[in-house]
């Protein structure tokens, strides 16, 4: 980003030079082969396709590896290990396959450090989130999971939950292991067999995964995952072989994906886009409602599908709020994810970022009012400072689209009436917040929230006993918890 | 003069739509033959401009409805038990009278179809407590995940069993909050037509339950497009039908539950009074909030 005459202020916290270089976790050295196979059966192994892709790290423009594109014969390939690896892994009996999700939980604990510098290397994001957030809560993912395997009997009253078969499941680039997780583990968990596409962005944790499948001996075939791009994506939905789709990932190729599956009697669950509302009312804890609006937008970059992009203030407090927010921004450190004080990472490809600009450019030039902050950016990877936009009308871009990326949009209401009518104005429906200290408010507010996940007085809190799923169009089938087993089990009576 | 000389009053048999029972804007009807094809009755035959007028009404209706009391809508739901069971002898005459199997036949289905109303009516203010729950996340949080109504629901009934199709289909979605636009068995639509007159009894807000006559195929493009419904339930669907309604609802990723059941499944009890009939036509909301003092 080229910085803006707007944002000349100096930081009113200025830490000097307090916060140099600090290299987290300390000495972890991971080692990164110079190209991946695909994962198949339980083996990997080079493309029939011979054809490979760039992995590049995002905060130095550096390649890491190359990693398989997979062809429609490497997709039927993984999907047969799929389809035969079923009869076996479903009939095994319950407690043992808990066992070997255990299993893989525990791997993930043990090897989180790697993991996590791993995930920070491939994808840009700030190393305090992949060791705190990203990684813990993949191998929650597993231990919550594994757990029910044998459960499933006392879930749903009078009904009786068999597993579906073979589950095909892309994901984002986002979160790229906890993605995995969040759909490898209720999958397995169910008796399922998958087949995995990482985004082509991401591919590195998902086939380290691979290697803990190996080293806990789970069968071959259960899971197999498939890098590549769309065409990868495309063929794996399309195969006749496929009894779910699972896709998180934006709107627009989820409705593409429910239209190439109509009519085939494939079960389909979406997670997809979001333009979430995080709502301050005049008597909300400014302060946490401040760090609320923060964790909510620049967590992760803004690379979150429930991000807190439209924050409404309620006009008694805006300029408060704006004040406060100015500070709180102004002290965000943006640059090397590898170092434990960074709060914002690298934008996750020079493609996303490319949108990214695009869209602060539509907010400029239809007529909101830009900041960003002071910060300095690193001068090779891709960066984007933490941006906001103020007199935001709803009719603009920015408010409506989801961008994917640290830009904020702040309008403000009058009445909590205004609020809820501004806020459901959207056909997204993923999260929203709300933030009062008033008990009633906060529930009125929250149950007429048209989100599948509304945050009180906090955001972007998860966990893997909490179901996740948007309302409208933000997708449907829920991921997490007891009603996220729904996605991978047929009900019998 | 005997009895038979006294001409019939007949009954003009209209849509239902908005808690009004208007006939179909298109001027179109259709004839209803019994079993030996001689004419019964005229219905209307509804177009899409009635679909869409169905619409806009169940959803103009649709936050009143979710905003009852669960323990309203119970009541609501038992009074149009009430009212059925009331027309049970008109619903069975009209049902025999195109339907094969007879009118005892007839009676059995119209008594299951008031018993189902029942459990529906029931289940309004327990469904949440079975679908939804707490949820122990690691961290100082009060988080739980309630069942919410999705908003406006198309309901496709079956050709066959056409009233207890019908219900079977209706009562999980307005149970859940839902309001309804209904297009009946095409086959055999008099218990559709009929049905508004219960509606119309039973407290059952206007707008909450619109009824259609009318040629299916006509009006399943037009449904499943339609960008202000926000999920579908159908039975009885040929793949075509199910494609066309699927193809249809990626537009606006609306939720279409297709239900393969037929004959003796309509009366199976433990199937078809489960509360995971209820399940496809609510959104799941977890609500989290902090927890400390």
């Amino acid at each position: 980003m080229s910085p803006s005459p707007k944002t000349a202020s100096k930081p009113e916290l200025d830490f000097g030079n307090a916060w140099e270089y600090a290299a987290a976790p300390e000495g972890t050295k991971v080692s990164i082969e110079p190209k991946y196979g695909l994962f198949v059966n339980g083996e990997f192994c080079a493309p029939r396709s011979k054809r490979y892709m760039d992995s590049i790290n995002p905060a130095t423009e550096e390649v890491l590896s190359k990693v398989a594109i997979a062809n429609q014969a490497d997709v039927d390939k993984a999907v047969a290990a799929a389809k035969a690896a079923f009869p076996k892994w479903k009939r095994l009996k319950p407690s043992e396959r808990a066992k070997y999700l255990f299993r893989i939980a525990r791997r993930i604990q043990e090897r989180a450090r790697e993991l996590a510098v791993l995930e920070t290397l491939d994808g840009g994001k700030p190393i305090k989130e992949s060791r705190d957030v990203d990684i813990p809560e993949a191998a929650k993912h597993f231990f919550y999971h594994a757990g029910w395997a044998d459960k499933l009997d006392y879930v749903f009253p009078g009904r009786k939950g068999t597993p579906i078969g073979v589950c095909a499941q892309i994901i984002p680039w986002n979160f790229p292991l906890l993605m995995a997780a969040w759909k490898i583990a209720p999958a397995l968990a169910c008796g399922n067999t998958v087949v995995l596409k990482p985004a082509e962005t991401t591919s590195l944790t998902a086939l380290r995964l691979a290697e803990i499948f190996q080293e806990v001996g789970l069968p071959p075939g259960v899971v197999n995952i498939v890098t590549g791009a769309g065409n990868t994506g495309a063929a794996l939905a399309a195969h006749k072989d496929v009894k779910k789709l699972a896709f998180t990932g934006s709107t627009g190729v989820g409705k593409e994906l429910a239209r190439n599956l109509a009519g085939s009697g494939k079960r389909l669950t979406l997670e997809l886009g979001g333009k979430s509302p995080n709502i301050i009312f005049e008597d909300a804890s400014i302060d946490q409602a401040v760090d609320g609006v923060v964790q909510g937008i620049y967590f992760n970059q803004g690379h979150v599908c429930c991000a807190g992009s439209r924050l409404f203030v309620q006009e008694g407090v805006m300029d408060e709020v704006l004040a406060r927010l100015k500070v709180r921004i102004e002290s965000l450190r943006v640059g090397d994810p590898l170092d434990k004080n960074t709060d914002l990472g690298a934008i996750n490809s020079i493609g996303q970022l490319a949108t990214i600009k695009r869209y602060i450019e539509a907010g400029n030039s239809e007529g909101a009012q830009m900041f960003q902050s002071a910060a300095k950016l690193p001068k090779h990877g891709y960066w984007c400072k933490p941006t906001w936009f103020t007199d935001v009308q709803p009719s603009h871009t920015i408010a409506r689209e989801e961008i994917f990326g640290p830009v904020l949009s702040v309008m403000s209401f009058r009445t909590p009436e205004e609020a809820l009518m501004r806020a459901n104005n959207t056909p997204y429906g993923l999260a929203a917040g709300v933030w009062t200290d008033k008990g009633s408010k906060i529930f009125e507010i929250a149950s007429r929230l048209k989100a599948g996940v509304v945050w009180c007085n906090s955001y972007n809190r998860f966990d893997a006993a909490s179901p996740f799923g948007g309302f409208k169009q933000s997708g449907f089938g829920r991921e997490g918890g007891r009603q996220g087993l729904l996605s991978y089990l047929e009900l019998k009576s | 003069m005997s009895t038979t000389d006294r001409l019939a009053v007949l009954k003009t048999y209209k849509l239902f739509i908005n808690g009004a029972f208007p006939r179909t804007e298109s001027g179109r009807t259709l004839l209803v033959e019994d079993k030996k094809g001689n004419p019964l009755a005229h219905l209307c035959h509804a177009s899409r401009k009635d679909l869409r007028n169905s619409v806009v009404a169940a959803r103009k209706a649709a936050p009143g409805w979710a905003k009852r009391s669960a323990y309203n809508r119970t009541q609501i739901l038992y009074r149009m038990a009430e009212m059925l069971e009331g027309k049970s002898e008109e619903f069975a005459a009209a049902i025999a009278s195109t339907v094969p199997g007879g009118k005892s036949r007839a009676s059995k289905e119209v008594a299951a179809a008031v018993d189902r109303l029942v459990a529906f009516a029931g289940w309004a203010d327990k469904f949440g407590q079975v679908l939804g729950c707490n949820n122990p996340v690691a961290a100082p949080f009060y988080n739980f995940t309630i069942a919410e109504p999705m908003g406006v629901v198309c309901v496709v009934a079956p050709a066959e069993e056409p009233l207890l199709g019908l219900i079977s289909l209706l009562a999980p979605v307005i149970c859940a909050g839902n309001t309804a636009v209904v297009v009946g068995s095409t086959e055999h639509p008099l218990a559709t037509a009929i049905l508004g007159e219960v509606c119309a009894t039973s407290d059952v807000p206007a707008g909450v339950i619109n009824l259609l006559t009318g040629l299916r195929p006509e009006l399943l493009e037009v449904m499943a497009g339609h960008r202000d419904v926000d999920g579908i339930s159908a039975a009885g669907c040929a793949k075509a039908e199910r494609t066309t309604l699927e193809l249809g609802a990626a537009e606006n990723l609306k939720r279409v539950t297709v239900d393969s059941s037929k004959g003796k499944d309509w009366y199976d009890l433990q199937k078809m009074n489960s509360p995971y009939r209820i399940q496809p036509f609510v959104e799941m909301k977890t609500i989290w909030h902090p927890s400390g003092a």
